[in-house]
């Protein structure tokens, strides 16, 4: 599956250069024991786009995010992360390769014996050492303004609700500047006001971060809010791949479910 | 035709019977394997904390936090038990002392029994069920919630932020408590002598202490380093491997109790033989 400089200029208008893929899978097969989850999957993240991955429960969406991040081992294939082979790396170099990505888990996993303030602290301080005292409270002040949610700094996670801990989690992940960011599955659970706060918040960082980024999501509404171009995975193969206009259009039984 | 029925029953027989067998096989060599699995599963868990436990970055001020959670907060639990313990321990002996007419060995004897035995090993048993399951349960629900893959995503080390730390605190605070306990049990014991007769505080600490060398000590307080560094590895490793779902992070912390206790157990027949060899 090769894409062209023609098809990024349908699919994301403001993507020029169809070699600047920041993410290249070739044939990634997973399984679990028996079931395999992912079969033969390629695919590429551009530099700057917004990729929605699409698909029902347990079609294999979140297995691909974390094999990109090597938090699960894939079977066979490869992930090319800015040139970089993620299975050719090791402990060091992995380490260096995950701070370039952010990754926005569904639960969001706030740390829960830590404030906003420690959470947001905690990573800084582990990944940005060079960072005086000074300049960590201004990184973290700029964020929580960013996402919306200033008054929190002293708050704990049990004390925030489900929109607003998805807005913290996502405050923590980019107050380390990633440059791709992966979400899984970031508006699950929260009301269609709050997810659709979510999806806007999505465009916003990667506006303002400029990052190029995978959303995982069946959410259709967050998929038309932030897609560029999107792929439908269906029993752990990549089963359609285009613009959301291509999606919204097809008859495709597997597809036209998600669109209603 | 009759024959032939007849060695095609024989021959679904055979092929059911083998087929019965080849499945039983197949479920003891996964037994087994899964059983090798885990065993490899530990050492190779306990050969990564040992690196980490002398890595550069070691995470000071999270092991000092835990040395308070651990410590500090346990005191009220092994304050109550260790007083406890040595209330208990004289009222029991007393009478039999008074029997032989040595009631003037009872400080020495509830002295050395608290720090040589009973003091390690309750001290331990209480702390395996409060901080071995604790850590059980709170390693094991931040595996549910995916904050320990949201550390390592984010190139933190888990294992030095939470587990190092964790065992590390443990092996240094229970001891402590230990120690801690064995005084309190002590004045349990004076307190439980003066119940039916009157020792003066000086004369009970004088005659316990006479009858207790440093040979009593220090076996007590090397078994009781290894008893907090079982209770540490086992509820670090319980929570640090449990499954997902919230069921997982119960018995994670089930787990981590029965195991510690039994691990205790073990630590102390084995403590007690060494002694026993080194002093013969």
């Amino acid at each position: 599956m090769t894409i062209t400089q023609t098809d990024i200029n349908a699919f994301s208008p403001h993507i020029h250069n169809a070699d600047a893929a920041v993410i290249e899978i070739d044939n990634l097969s997973k399984s679990f024991g028996h079931q395999e989850v992912l079969k033969d999957v390629t695919l590429k993240l551009l530099k700057g786009e917004n990729l929605v991955v699409l698909g029902k429960s347990g079609s294999g969406k979140s297995v691909l995010i974390k094999c990109i991040v090597r938090l699960l081992n894939l079977d066979t294939g490869t992930i090319n992360v800015f040139g970089q082979d993620v299975m050719d790396l090791n402990r060091k170099e992995l380490n260096e390769h995950r701070k370039k990505i952010g990754f926005l888990f569904q639960s969001g996993a706030l740390y829960d014996s830590m404030t906003v303030k420690q959470n947001l602290e905690f990573h800084l301080k582990r990944i940005k050492k060079e960072l005086s005292d000074k300049e960590i409270e201004e990184k973290i002040a700029e964020v929580l303004e960013n996402v919306g949610l200033p008054e929190s700094l002293n708050k704990m996670p049990s004390e925030l609700s489900g929109g607003m801990r998805k807005r913290i989690s996502l405050a923590r992940t980019i107050v380390v500047d990633p440059e791709i960011m992966l979400y899984d599955e970031p508006t699950t659970g929260l009301d269609p006001v709050t997810a659709d706060e979510i999806s806007i918040l999505i465009n916003e960082v990667q506006k303002k971060y400029k990052t190029s980024s995978i959303i995982i999501t069946h959410d259709i509404a967050s998929a038309r809010t932030n897609a560029d171009r999107m792929i439908m995975l269906l029993d752990g193969k990549v089963y359609m791949e285009g613009s959301l206009e291509k999606f919204e259009k097809s008859e495709d039984p597997n597809i036209k479910p998600f669109f209603k | 035709m009759e024959k032939f029925t007849r060695v095609n029953k024989v021959k679904g027989y055979a092929t059911q019977q083998s087929r019965k067998l080849s499945e039983k096989t197949l479920h003891k060599t996964q037994v087994v394997s899964l059983f090798f699995v885990q065993v490899a599963t530990v050492f190779l868990f306990i050969h990564v904390l040992i690196k980490e436990t002398f890595s550069r970055d070691f995470e000071f001020k999270e092991f000092f936090r835990q040395c308070f959670q651990i410590g500090y907060k346990s005191l009220p639990l092994v304050s109550v038990t260790g007083a406890i313990m040595g209330l208990v321990l004289t009222i029991q002996s007393r009478p039999v002392l008074v029997d032989f007419g040595a009631v003037s060995l009872l400080p020495g004897m509830v002295t050395l029994s608290l720090i040589r035995e009973i003091g390690p090993v309750i001290t331990a048993l209480i702390c395996a069920g409060k901080v071995g399951s604790g850590m059980g349960a709170e390693l094991g629900s931040m595996r549910v919630t995916e904050q320990i893959e949201a550390m390592e995503v984010s190139s933190i080390n888990p294992m030095r932020f939470l587990v190092v730390t964790r065992v590390l605190a443990a092996t240094v605070m229970i001891p402590l408590l230990i120690l801690y306990a064995d005084g309190l049990g002590i004045l349990g014991g004076w307190a439980g002598a003066n119940i039916k007769g009157n020792v003066s505080f000086l004369l009970f600490f004088s005659q316990a202490f006479s009858s207790v060398g440093f040979i009593d000590f220090l076996p007590a307080v090397v078994k009781s380093v290894f008893f907090g560094a079982a209770i540490g590895l086992v509820g670090t490793y319980q929570g640090y491997n449990a499954g997902r779902g919230t069921e997982s992070v119960g018995i994670a912390a089930n787990t981590a109790v029965v195991q510690a206790s039994l691990l205790i157990i073990l630590i102390d027949l084995i403590a007690v033989q060494i002694t026993d060899l080194m002093i013969l």
